[in-house]
């Protein structure tokens, strides 16, 4: 047992510490950016390229393509500095793409794309689910017809950020409708700038965002975009670069709205007493402390397994489980402690911590079924890490 | 960082499943239940032989020196094969309260009988008012000449009935703390017990102090200091007791998941359903997370680290994690994990009587808040 870092990722701590210091505001938060709003989504790019300027938001990456090939536990270190500042610096080209290439991308594929994808210049949407294809993935029907030198593409991907200046799209599409489920996907790169045949609509969602459906109606997708093997889009799309997958900017995030919390209610009165002497609030703070706690060492299970070259089954469904419902705790309980101005809305000049809080709790419910629900995770916890038997 | 168990922990940890598996069964566990002494001397004699009593007693007072992670690690099994008797009391309890605040002739007159398996220890801390904190001893120790004597009632001393020795935390001053500890024999004259009978039919004891003397020889550190020791066998009895239920938490989730393997309804095994499966999903995220929480604090204790935070952090969270792993235990067993016969039900009282020892979670949420700045 030893729960402490390398003293080389501490230095690396605070390394990003006096970065972002130099460059942002201690108060800055992505998440109180307007992401329809161009100013702002142009300050993300740009403070994205000055991430990938120094190197970090490809450190996961091998050598060979420019990355630093950095360990499990010193992705740990940036991911979880990040969370807590607030920024986002998950990149779906990054953490997606760009490894998928690296593993079944031609030649040509990797010049076009992996520099630009390091550099962060292009904005990926992800093209997975359909209206009629959630945790059943595998039956997705979006089709790709061969046609000469091009596929024909026709169908709609939903749930993604297609709407918000995406470049291209990369999307799982059935070429073969005959095969087993699973054998007849493929895994293509799609324009989306300027494209015949797309139509992107904008989803509003309960929180202050939207999500993208896209419709393609006949979209010619060049053959040479197809990355992988014909058909075997299923696994192609299921590779994973060694990237730390611990889930650790959860616990990170909560750690500073915990933060919040309290000095929150160290400055609120209600009924004449500081929210912080009332009981059940500081029992219900500590609780979730813990649950934050406990969060960030199983999530840094996850990575050092990996570190390990282990396996993290079950060990990561329990984060992804685990962390976003207690996310989703933590807002909730946020909400309630600030009473009646926990219902305002960011923009309302009563709202406290620029209803940041309200809205993240709403945005919460979104964590628990994205990238497999709660439920598909649970089944994952059952069936793969303790073996019981599929129903 | 290593979250793993080094190799010496893995061996001792296979050693203790083996050693266990056959000297503490299921049976040996239910018979001991209504045994008046509630173990076994040939079995105590075994486990001394194994070195787990001196398991972190210095070598030069015949131990083996390891560290308190590693009795952790002791501990799981411990807690998953239901071990009953005075080991936690007199290693834990008893004897780490002498290797933290013992003199030299105290160490060697204690430590190598412990480590031998002469003689067993308890600490006698709570009294009726069932406090943890030192406003909780009100059972006095006054000096007269070479000699203390103590009055008053301890309540809940595990194991008293056959302990040896006791560390009684005595007052002995007017300050909030002026809290001094006393080895006493157990069979001096003017003490008398009562064992209670309790959830987890392990051996608690009220025991009544009047006006029992001891030699000025049997304070264990200085006078009025003995709350700072009483704190430190806090954090190792809460940890120590996280070890236990984590240990226990896997065996439930263990049997649980046979259970749902085996058991048949509808015509398919019951773990097939997803009911079943996300019980089992949400007792296995328990389990994983009682288990790295309670190593984290072992490990800054190993380390002589401060350790408030992580140690109540973690007896909060797994006092109530084994209490919902056995909750969903019972739930997917169906009527018969309630039942007698099974082995459900011994992990269940054992469960909840760990929840409340050295603080039960609102006790240790409410030092979190406080280390939160709240």
């Amino acid at each position: 047992m030893d729960f402490k870092f390398e003293t080389v990722d501490e230095n690396f701590r605070s390394e990003i510490k006096d970065f972002v210091d130099a460059e942002l505001p201690w108060n800055w938060r992505e998440e109180d950016l307007d992401p329809e709003d161009a100013k702002d989504s142009i300050l993300v790019r740009e403070f994205k390229r000055k991430l990938g300027d120094q190197g970090w938001l490809t450190m996961a990456w091998p050598k060979e393509y420019g990355g630093q090939a950095a360990s499990h536990m010193r992705q740990v270190v940036f991911n979880e500095e990040m969370a807590y500042r607030g920024i986002s610096a998950g990149d779906a080209g990054i953490r997606m793409v760009g490894p998928i290439l690296m593993l079944y991308g031609t030649d040509e594929q990797k010049e076009q794309f992996l520099p630009k994808i390091a550099s962060a210049e292009i904005n990926w949407s992800q093209g997975y689910s359909e209206p009629d294809s959630g945790s059943d993935l595998a039956s997705l029907q979006t089709r790709a017809v061969e046609d000469g030198d091009d596929f024909v593409v026709s169908g709609s991907k939903i749930w993604n950020s297609a709407h918000a200046d995406s470049d291209w799209m990369f999307m799982l599409v059935r070429t073969e409708p005959d095969a087993p489920k699973h054998r007849g996907i493929s895994f293509v790169l799609t324009e989306l700038e300027g494209q015949e045949g797309v139509t992107i609509e904008k989803i509003p969602m309960m929180w202050d965002a939207y999500r993208g459906l896209v419709t393609f109606d006949n979209v010619r997708v060049p053959k040479k975009n197809l990355v992988g093997e014909q058909n075997r889009g299923w696994y192609v799309g299921a590779a994973l670069l060694d990237f730390e997958r611990s889930g650790v900017d959860r616990p990170a995030r909560a750690k500073r709205v915990l933060e919040d919390l309290v000095a929150f209610c160290k400055e609120n009165k209600r009924n004449g007493r500081l929210l912080s002497e009332d009981p059940i609030i500081r029992n219900e703070l500590a609780d979730l402390a813990v649950q934050i706690e406990t969060t960030r060492l199983m999530c840094y299970n996850v990575a050092w397994m990996q570190s390990q070259d282990l396996i993290p089954n079950k060990e990561a469904s329990i984060t992804k489980v685990y962390g976003t419902e207690m996310i989703n705790r933590l807002y909730g309980l946020g909400v309630k402690i600030m009473g009646m101005y926990g219902q305002l809305d960011p923009d309302s000049k009563w709202a406290p911590l620029r209803g940041r809080i309200e809205n993240a709790w709403l945005r919460s419910f979104g964590g628990m079924v994205a990238a497999g629900t709660s439920e598909i995770q649970r089944n994952v916890i059952a069936q793969r890490g303790l073996e019981l038997p599929r129903g | 960082m290593d979250l793993g168990l080094n190799e010496a922990q893995q061996m001792l940890k296979t050693t203790a499943q083996d050693f266990l598996a056959a000297e503490c069964p299921d049976t040996y566990v239910r018979e001991m239940e209504g045994d008046e002494r509630g173990y076994t001397p040939e079995l105590w004699a075994k486990i001394a032989e194994q070195g787990w009593l001196g398991l972190i007693i210095p070598e030069q007072y015949g131990g083996v020196e390891l560290e308190f992670q590693d009795l952790v690690v002791l501990l799981e099994e411990m807690g998953r094969y239901m071990l009953p008797g005075p080991f936690f009391s007199t290693v834990v309890l008893g004897g780490m309260s002498i290797m933290d605040a013992g003199n030299e002739e105290q160490k060697q007159e204690f430590l190598p009988r412990i480590a031998e398996g002469q003689i067993i220890m308890t600490l006698a801390l709570t009294e009726p008012s069932a406090r943890w904190d030192a406003a909780g001893v009100e059972l006095t120790a006054t000096q007269d000449g070479d000699s203390y004597t103590l009055s008053g009632t301890k309540l809940f001393v595990p194991n008293a009935h056959v302990s040896d020795y006791m560390v009684v935390a005595a007052k002995t001053g007017t300050g909030d703390e002026d809290i001094s500890l006393f080895i006493v024999p157990t069979q001096s004259d003017g003490i008398t017990q009562t064992l209670l009978k309790t959830i987890a039919s392990d051996r608690q004891s009220e025991v009544a102090f009047d006006n029992v003397k001891v030699p000025a020889s049997a304070l264990l550190g200085s006078e009025n200091n003995g709350w700072n020791t009483i704190n430190k066998v806090m954090q190792w009895g809460a940890i120590g007791k996280c070890a236990e239920m984590s240990g226990g938490g896997q065996q439930v989730l263990d049997m649980t998941v046979d259970y749902a393997k085996q058991r048949t309804q509808f015509g398919r095994p019951i773990g097939s359903f997803q009911a079943i499966q996300h019980h089992c999903a949400n007792m296995a995220t328990d389990v994983e997370g009682s288990k790295f929480i309670t190593y984290q604090a072992a490990w800054r204790l190993s380390e002589g680290l401060p350790a408030e935070r992580e140690v109540a952090m973690a007896k909060a969270w797994v006092s109530d994690a084994y209490r919902r792993v056995c909750a969903l235990g019972h739930q997917s067993h169906g009527a018969i994990g309630f039942t007698k016969e099974h082995n459900m039900q011994l992990y269940s009282r054992r469960a909840k009587a760990s929840e409340i020892m050295f603080g039960d979670t609102d006790f240790h949420l409410a030092s979190v808040a406080d280390i939160l700045g709240l």
